[in-house]
């Protein structure tokens, strides 16, 4: 059974450092509010939550950081990245992670005591989210199987309201990232410790994360996923945005 | 639940307390959080240049890093403000009565305990009703001088009084004990008294604290990560030694009489530098004192201003009837795990241990233990004693290490792989059945 008091890998191989890219919205915010820090997923930075939900959980009064995963780096590197930077903030910090980004605030919660978590469209089963891809965006997706670069397609990214322009815009702002095996292959993510909260949030139209892996990414928190009906896998960029998180933000303030 | 010292062990007792749902009282003499590593009052054992003797990613608490820039081996007044910053993330601050001192506790029966408390201004005393008490205190801050025969004419202080190396210049210094205080002391009057004497009773291994480019402790933990047999660890460490150190005899230093990895190690690169370049004269154990001069064991007679007691502390706890922590007359408690008090199942000292490893990690998952074991007491009896019978068969062996040199130093000397193993087993144990 794998320990998780003999730490031989980050004692005796810690993680390098490195500069985080972090955009932090704290003017005005409210004093007893918790942090909150916001982690995109494959092929978004910071900028993808810059847009509308940082400025906008701002405005409720909570002080917004996001960050940008290191370049290259794997789940080990983007959970330690997450950790470093919450650890930083001045008190117990929320986690939100979109994509492949709550996977990695999954494993985060394994190693910081976070107030409380929010999983978006969280890719947390690799099959499924290989399948549906495969369905709705084989060309960009095949080549990634054999190492090369995945293409994220408009259909999986965004409903159908996103008008056209918009959605192209965005596009050119994601990065052809290159998956590692290890969304697929990596184990169950580590039980949380200090007991979290944890909400769920996707949309059962979302083509990358089926909505049976949301409602068992659910369960496993012991919860059911909230559900944004029509909206793609952005939820902070697709039309709709602000529903998710205005939810999210509702959300917290019942959990304090 | 009453936690004792708001220094690293008790912030992180705190914390997991609080975790497990409990609400906590912690009473600090203190003005401020850090206990030893508070640099700013008197009790501190810091000085000037003290800096971890374990590298970072082995000293932080597990779930709370240090930031991942700073250097491998943080000086002092970092470790201060890496505590500050974990109480402050945690609001650890609203549970901790400054200025307040223990004076008492007694166990009522039921498993409940009085704490009387006082103002370290003085006033009155106060007693509280506590479900269970987590001792924190902490057991570098009560100075073991050596007795020495015989008056010393020039001026003797303990290590915990040197703060700064002012108080070393353009004097000739005897540096008392082979710690690695003794050691960093020694270092730092090789670079500002005119003359130095080292004197030591035994030979150590003295261990470097870079190896092949990585802090030394990392190096070593690559061994326990593979489970190489400890003979053959031993036959690393003395290899890996001869090669970086080498042969420390030459320089008139004793011969380790013991293995390694039988005592607290030793990490200092620069103690072997001075020695070679004359700075450092290694001398044997004093004898005696005898008015200008300090008399050594083989009879030679060193003339210091200034004699530095680099011997070491001991664990106090004077509000605590010795019975309660089942200590012996030399005042070694006998606890489970170093943690668990055998005859009060509502009493616990955190923080009582000492390893090849920083304490903060090895704190914090006995705090997790003793807020675990506390919690399962109260929703399941029943567990809990299963727990308990399961425990007092665990033997000495898998968690104490086997074979040290037998010195008070020592009393509390773990191997972290074991312990730590051994406190995993405890976690496992006291799961909520699911």
């Amino acid at each position: 059974m794998k320990s998780d008091l003999l730490r031989f890998e980050d004692w005796t191989n810690p993680v390098p450092a490195v500069a985080r890219e972090v955009v932090s919205l704290t003017e005005g915010v409210e004093k007893d509010r918790p942090p909150l820090l916001f982690v995109p997923g494959l092929g978004h930075g910071a900028w993808a939550f810059a847009e509308h939900w940082l400025p906008q959980a701002a405005a409720r009064g909570f002080p917004a950081h996001a960050l940008t995963p290191r370049a290259g780096g794997d789940l080990r590197a983007h959970v330690h990245d997450v950790v470093q930077v919450a650890a930083s903030l001045p008190s117990r910090t929320v986690l939100v992670g979109h994509g492949v980004g709550a996977l990695v605030v999954a494993y985060a919660m394994g190693r910081y005591p976070a107030k409380a978590a929010v999983l978006a469209a969280p890719v947390t089963e690799g099959w499924p989210t290989l399948w549906a891809a495969l369905r709705t965006n084989p060309v960009g997706t095949i080549p990634a199987l054999f190492g090369g670069r995945l293409k994220l397609s408009r259909k999986q990214l965004f409903g159908p309201d996103l008008p056209a322009e918009q959605a192209q815009r965005i596009l050119d702002r994601v990065a052809t990232a290159r998956p590692r095996r290890e969304l697929i292959t990596h184990d169950p993510a580590p039980r949380p410790v200090g007991d979290p909260p944890v909400l769920v949030v996707g949309s059962p139209d979302d083509r990358i994360v089926p909505r049976v892996s949301l409602e068992r990414t659910a369960t496993r928190y012991g919860g059911a996923p909230l559900l944004f009906p029509g909206m793609g896998h952005d939820l902070m960029l697709d039309v709709a945005w602000s529903e998710p998180i205005e939810a999210i933000l509702d959300w917290l303030g019942k959990q304090s | 639940m009453c936690v004792i010292g708001a220094g690293a062990s008790g912030l992180t007792t705190i914390k997991n307390l609080r975790e497990y749902g409990f609400e906590v009282d912690c009473y600090e003499r203190e003005t401020a959080v850090g206990g030893a590593w508070n640099w700013r009052h008197d009790r501190s054992p810091v000085y000037a240049g003290t800096h971890l003797i374990s590298s970072r990613p082995l000293t932080e608490f597990p779930d709370f890093p240090m930031p991942d820039t700073w250097p491998d081996y943080p000086d002092h007044k970092r470790v201060q403000s890496y505590l500050e910053s974990y109480a402050r993330h945690f609001g650890l601050e609203e549970s901790v009565w400054f200025g307040t001192e223990v004076i008492s506790v007694v166990p009522v029966g039921d498993g409940r305990w009085d704490v009387t408390t006082q103002s370290t201004g003085g006033g009155s005393s106060r007693v509280q009703r506590y479900a269970g008490v987590v001792v924190a205190n902490g057991h570098n801050w009560s100075p073991a001088r050596p007795e020495i025969p015989g008056d010393f004419r020039g001026q003797m202080i303990h290590s915990a009084q040197y703060k700064d190396p002012a108080q070393l210049r353009g004097r000739k210094v005897l540096v008392i004990g082979g710690g690695n205080t003794g050691c960093d002391i020694a270092v730092e009057a090789a670079q500002q008294a005119t003359a130095v004497w080292h004197s030591t009773r035994r030979g150590y291994w003295y261990a470097p604290k870079y190896l092949f480019g990585r802090p030394a402790d990392q190096v070593n933990d690559r061994t326990l990560k593979l489970r190489l047999p400890l003979r053959f660890r031993q036959w690393l460490y003395r290899r890996a030694i001869a090669l970086t150190t080498g042969d420390l005899t030459r320089y008139g230093l004793p011969a380790p009489d013991h293995q390694p990895y039988e005592s607290h190690p030793i990490v200092n690169s620069q103690l072997p530098y001075f020695l070679g370049h004359g700075r450092i004269v290694a001398v044997p154990d004093v004898s005696s004192f005898d008015g200008a001069s300090v008399v050594l064991s083989d009879g030679r007679r060193v003339e210091p201003d200034l004699v530095i007691t680099a011997t070491g502390y001991r664990p106090s706890f004077e509000f605590l009837a010795p019975e309660l922590l089942d200590t012996a007359e030399d005042g070694r408690p006998d606890l489970h795990l170093h943690a668990f008090a055998r005859k009060h199942p509502t009493l616990a000292v955190v923080g009582l241990v000492q390893a090849d490893f920083g304490l903060f990690p090895l704190a914090h998952w006995q705090s997790v233990a003793v807020a675990r074991w506390l919690r399962l007491r109260g929703t399941d009896p029943e567990q809990a004693a299963a727990v308990q019978q399961k425990e007092s068969t665990r033997p000495l062996a898998s968690w104490s290490r086997r074979r040290v040199v037998p010195t008070p130093r020592h009393w509390f000397e773990v191997d972290h792989t074991d312990y730590l193993r051994a406190v995993e087993g405890l976690l496992r144990e006291m799961e909520p059945a699911r």
